[in-house]
């Protein structure tokens, strides 16, 4: 039997049409996107509500981030290695209510600086002033972030830096000054970290303190002993640096309990963040692994136990670089952000947004990946991101930044990367086998994400519409209102590159209200305290955290947007200490400072 | 994928072989092929999750065997065995990587339909999934890449993949095809290495890693896709080492892919070609 001519030609047509589907779908997918034109502030505020305009220079600041230089055997793959270290907190150290700045440097001898919000629009470098700027000299490692929580409950937020190297910690004297305090905490010798997050994983009131290892702590990056270093697989690897949680004792002594309490890993690290996830009035812990599967670790304030492949967000390996939780759709839950890598043709991870799958709670809690369908899933080589509402619409948005090596614009180092990164352990880990970069590019010059939560469940990137335009190499992501406007700006750091701030401008029709905490019986930064906001048939609700996104703190204080409604019903304020407060109709368009009851 | 269980009536060529080699197992020999790829997945996936989803592999393999079912109902009015369908569609599977559902469907479907559409002489000449793989990664680079990472940092799920895939390739009497590849392939690597100067070990990592494990045994084997004689195919499979040498110093990221898309369907041509020259010389002569 032979199928007739019209039949042959029909499946010709069907087939030719077939294979012109993907263009098709390319074509509808440009159309959906916004504009790429140059910024028109009234034009986005019409829009999008909000515009932002990078203003670092204009309010005296001009960091640019140094990277490290390593051992000469890595010279071949140096900016690949020495790729990460531009971290940033906010803080307000000095309790004036102004949110300052910390930024994170890594070159040898480079300083690290706090920059003061002096409450007229412009900020001072004030690190070397305090005694936390040379905190980068040779043989001590170099710098990857800083987190702030207050773990002695005096007041004032005291630093945890960790470095590739020796990790440090500064006790805030008052605002005035900081005492370095390392071997009083019994902090280790030297640990290759890429993250860590303050949190009272216990609820006794006191900050721990967890620490996640990039490389193994045994690496010495200045002074290899073996080029057998790298990771022994690109989706599966374990050889990486342990985790540590120091268990606060009180009186400035912490005791390292990570074996103890359950937490044993050595992944790679990039990113962690905490939040009760399953209402138990602990913190979980979500950590974001390179080179493999992201871990969910569930506390009973006592043990630990990693649950990521059992609730879907740890089955699937990946290139994690960031963690970050956001109640996008308004439901009372948090979701999780984990960025990836996504190169077109090459490499297409896709970042994943972990949603509480519907009818699942407590322990029997599970994930599924909703990135696709919420439209925030590519981001090209994806770093740090975080939630926020950009334009008080009264719905979360996703601000992402991305670009790993931006160095000769025409020539790639991809073909390379993933020629290596596909092959058996014993290539992949030795970084004498990996080809020379040569100054070529990877995955650099990319474009940043503002993805607008339309609050119908679809996120739109405006990023070029609303102004942010610039192509470095982003690392850290944080959002504060720097001027106290009651909006949310954007800082971003760049590896080898300047920080920016991302002044944001907000349409007056939407409302905001937000909520500073202080804990009493609970730890006095408020950490793990959550706030469930109310209004007009709406509900959403954050959390204070002790780190955030990627090598990045944001404010302590929540910030709420209101849409056009001018009234809270209530907010509901669960304390660390399993306290629970009702505020019937806060005032909106100012800061709630919120102490705890007795 | 490979087609060693292909309809026969699509494609005479390699019949014998396969008929040959039946009587030697218990079970039909269409089946050894399916039953070792399926092996590879689930211990794969069981043991390093290789696999995105199941739903996506789910969905690859029912729009093959849809699309065969179908298509063979038209062009031979009968329904095809699906062993063939079921390798391209597990292929696809596993090599298409991406965070969408539909390129696993219309990889698949355009797979399957290459197979009916694209014929020269009653015989198509393109290996299906080779086919499929190569047209999304051109025109959907933004949505689709291909496995390229390694599963698992063991060396032994390795070996055991290479051992089973060897021995199940000898039987069926196509090993000299991917011995000739793989030795190929380590000559050009190290003539790569020797001149771009990167190490050689980066020049052979791409063989250690799972998409060459598929594209050894499965594809560049495929009885429906390569010529007749036994040295035919070894210089076929040294073309397509070639081919991807020539494709690597262009810094292709999925040359293998890409080289047997060119090498495999102009093998085939060729030697359709010989054989129309050869069959009119016949008939010349005889009349």
């Amino acid at each position: 039997m032979t199928p007739g001519r019209q039949v042959r030609i029909a499946l010709l047509v069907l087939f030719l049409a077939l294979i012109a589907t993907p263009i098709a779908i390319k074509r509808l997918e440009a159309r959906r996107e916004v504009g790429k034109s140059k910024l028109d502030t009234s034009l986005a505020l019409a829009r999008y509500g909000f515009y932002l305009q990078e203003v670092a220079h204009a309010s005296g600041i001009n960091f640019v981030h140094q990277a490290p230089t390593l051992d000469h055997k890595l010279d071949h793959i140096m900016p690949q290695v020495a790729s990460m270290g531009a971290g940033a907190s906010i803080v307000d150290f000095d309790r004036d209510g102004w949110q300052d700045i910390y930024l994170t440097n890594s070159g040898e001898g480079s300083k690290n600086s706090l920059y003061r919000n002096m409450g007229d629009g412009t900020f001072k470098d004030m690190a070397g002033e305090l005694g936390i700027a040379d905190v980068n000299q040779p043989g001590t490692g170099v710098s990857m972030g800083a987190v702030w929580g207050d773990y002695d409950n005096d007041g004032y937020e005291d630093l945890f830096l960790y470095k590739w190297g020796r990790p440090e910690m500064f006790h805030n004297d008052g605002g005035r000054h900081f005492t370095r305090v390392t071997e009083q905490a019994s902090l280790p010798a030297w640990v290759n970290a890429n993250t860590a997050i303050w949190f009272d994983y216990d609820g006794d009131g006191l900050l721990d303190l967890f620490i996640g290892g990039y490389y193994s702590e045994d690496v010495d990056l200045w002074h290899l002993k073996t080029t057998r270093m790298m990771p022994e697989s690109f989706e599966y690897a374990k050889n990486g640096g342990r985790k540590y949680l120091f268990h606060n004792l009180g009186g400035g002594k912490f005791e390292e309990v990570s074996a103890k309490v359950g937490i044993n890993s050595r992944r790679w690290a990039l990113a962690a963040s905490a939040a009760d996830l399953r209402g138990t009035g602990h913190q979980d812990l979500f950590v974001a692994n390179d080179y493999g599967v992201s871990e969910l670790y569930f506390n009973n304030g006592k043990q630990f136990h990693e649950v990521g492949e059992q609730t879907g967000v740890g089955f699937a390996p990946k290139s994690g670089m960031t963690a970050a939780f956001g109640d996008i759709l308004n439901q009372g839950k948090y979701a999780v952000y984990v960025s990836n890598i996504s190169e077109d043709g090459v490499l297409i991870q896709g970042n994943n947004l972990w949603v509480p799958k519907e009818g699942t709670s407590g322990d029997a809690l599970r994930y599924e990946n909703l990135a696709r369908e919420l439209g925030v899933e590519m981001g090209g080589w994806s770093w740090g991101m975080q939630f926020g509402d950009l334009n008080n619409d009264g719905t979360l948005d996703l601000y992402l930044t991305n670009g790993y090596v931006s160095a000769d614009r025409n020539k790639s180092y991809w073909y390379d990367f993933s020629k290596v990164a596909g092959g058996n352990s014993t290539i992949i880990g030795d970084a004498a086998n990996w080809p020379a970069m040569a100054g070529r590019s990877l995955s650099g010059y990319q474009q940043k994400r503002a993805w607008l939560n339309d609050g119908a469940g679809k996120f739109v990137d405006v990023a070029q519409a609303v102004g942010a335009t610039d192509t470095y190499d982003g690392r850290s992501v944080v959002l504060a209102d720097l001027w106290n406007r009651g909006v949310l700006d954007v800082i971003v750091t760049n590896q080898r590159g300047p920080l920016l701030i991302y002044k944001n401008t907000v349409t007056p029709a939407n409302k905001w209200i937000d909520f500073d905490l202080e804990g009493t019986a609970s730890n006095r930064s408020a950490l793990g305290a959550e706030v469930k906001l109310f209004w007009n048939g709406r509900q959403q609700v954050q959390t204070v955290s002790g780190g955030s996104g990627f090598c990045a703190e944001n404010q302590r204080r929540l910030h709420f947007g209101l849409g056009k409604d001018t009234q809270v019903d209530k907010a509901v304020i669960r304390w660390p200490s399993g306290r629970v407060q009702t505020i019937e109709k806060p005032v909106i368009g100012q800061i709630n400072r919120i102490k705890e009851p007795a | 994928m490979s087609q060693f269980t292909g309809e026969p009536t699509l494609t005479p060529v390699g019949s014998a072989l396969e008929v040959g080699e039946r009587k030697k197992f218990r079970f039909d020999n269409r089946y050894v092929a399916p039953l070792f790829i399926t092996g590879i997945l689930l211990v794969g996936h069981l043991s390093y999750g290789i696999l995105e989803s199941y739903k996506k592999t789910a969905l690859a393999i029912i729009a093959a065997i849809i699309v065969e079912l179908v298509l063979g109902r038209i062009f031979f009015g009968k329904w095809l065995n699906l062993a063939s369908a079921y390798i391209t569609g597990i292929s696809v599977g596993i090599l298409v990587r991406s965070p969408a559902y539909w390129p696993y469907a219309l990889c698949s479907v355009i797979s399957i339909m290459s197979k009916y559409v694209l014929r020269v002489k009653g015989r198509h000449i393109w290996n299906p999934s080779n086919f499929g793989i190569a047209v999304l990664l051109f025109l959907a680079p933004e949505t689709m890449a291909v496995l390229s990472i390694q599963w698992g940092n063991n060396l032994l799920p390795i070996v055991v993949i290479w051992t089973l895939g060897s021995i199940i390739i000898w039987r069926a009497r196509r090993f000299h095809i991917s011995v000739t590849y793989v030795v190929s392939f380590f000559l050009f690597a190290f003539l790569r290495s020797w001149i771009t100067g990167d190490p050689w070990q980066s020049e052979v990592a791409p063989i250690t890693g799972p998409m060459y494990q598929l594209f050894v045994f499965f594809m560049i084997t495929d009885p429906k896709t390569t010529v007749r004689s036994r040295t035919g195919q070894c210089v076929v499979a040294s073309c397509v080492a070639l081919v991807e040498f020539i494709l690597r110093l262009g810094q292709v990221v999925y040359a293998p892919i890409y080289a047997l898309f060119l090498v495999g369907p102009a093998a085939n041509l060729i030697e359709i070609w010989l054989d129309s020259h050869r069959q009119k010389s016949v008939l010349a002569a005889t009349t």
